[in-house]
């Protein structure tokens, strides 16, 4: 287990295995969209009191679940790359940041897109709103405090500090609809039982949460491996690979 | 055809949603691949910087160029 890990670890290793896994991941993903996209607009039935405004949530909900799941994911790895000083920890959470500002951003503007015909308005000063707005700024912080330091060391620590600080907005997004009284509806998958949304409405849902969650697989390994070059700049096998 | 396209009077919320999303999911596919071919690229040089200084260099920043 731990040789297999340190293998895995390693990075002439991980660059190959990414290079090999990130066409399968995406191209799965990818066929899961169209499947998703053909069951959320074509196969599931309109909504009884949204109509058809509804089919936003196939790629809002997604969105909004990707945006919180790779800030975790993007903190948590930054933490073990600041603790137990891994480059290759610190290389998957800079390069989850573009990936989830950019499904925080379709968050934002699917939700006003959805917002303006049923509640009325693009934007309130919501709870749930607010902080998932936060979150677009805590990511555009990060990427923002990298690029400002030569030092790749140095801003791989720094950054890792403002990722897991940010952390504590994760559960106030997620619990905004519960704490306070907020504009935007519960969750209808995520509930204890059963969820609250028809099957031929769910199912393709849960197909979009696959294929995203699938999507960030993929693109996370291809930016990876650029992350990788970089720090691995005066390696043996890099010299290798470009005069190959 | 065109009612599915109208979305029942919802299309110009519904349809814009899923172009920003999608393309969006698709800038970041190719600007991952060339943060790869940049790497690549950076490192290049660099290796061919390292056995002749100047090399890969833009002609105006070899050495001997005239400042």
């Amino acid at each position: 287990m731990w040789t297999w890990f340190n293998k895995l670890a390693s990075p002439p290793h991980f660059y190959r295995l990414a290079g090999t896994l990130a066409p399968w991941f995406g191209w799965i993903a990818g066929a899961l969209i169209i499947a998703g996209l053909y069951g959320g607009l074509v196969l599931a039935p309109a909504d009884y009191q949204q109509g058809d405004a509804f089919r936003i949530i196939y790629v809002h909900a997604p969105s909004a679940w990707m945006s919180l799941f790779i800030y975790v994911v993007m903190a948590l790895s930054a933490a073990i790359g600041f603790i137990w000083r891994m480059k290759l920890a610190h290389a998957v959470a800079a390069a989850s940041a573009p990936i989830g500002a950019s499904f925080t951003l379709a968050t934002l503007v699917t939700g006003a897109l959805w917002g303006q015909p049923m509640w009325g308005t693009w934007w309130a000063w919501d709870p749930r709103l607010t902080s998932e707005l936060i979150l677009l700024f805590l990511y555009i912080g990060y990427m923002a405090l990298r690029a400002s330091m030569d030092d790749l060391q140095r801003a791989d620590r720094a950054s890792a500090v403002l990722a897991i600080v940010g952390l504590v907005n994760v559960p106030i997004i997620h619990y905004s609809v519960v704490w306070w009284n907020s504009l935007h509806q519960v969750s209808s998958v995520t509930r204890l039982g059963k969820p609250t949304i028809s099957t031929s409405m769910l199912v393709p849902l849960l197909v979009m949460f696959l294929a995203f969650t699938l999507y960030y697989v993929a693109v996370l390994l291809v930016r990876v491996r650029a992350e990788v070059l970089r720090r691995e700049r005066n390696a043996g096998w890099v010299r290798e690979l470009v005069h190959a | 055809m065109s009612e599915f396209l109208s979305m029942g009077g919802y299309g110009v919320f519904v349809w814009p949603s899923f172009v920003v999303t999608l393309a969006l999911m698709l800038i970041n596919v190719f600007a991952a691949r060339s943060a790869v071919r940049r790497a690549l690229l950076e490192a290049r040089q660099r290796f061919a910087r390292e056995r002749s200084p100047g090399a890969g260099d833009p002609p105006w920043q070899r050495e001997g160029a005239a400042q």
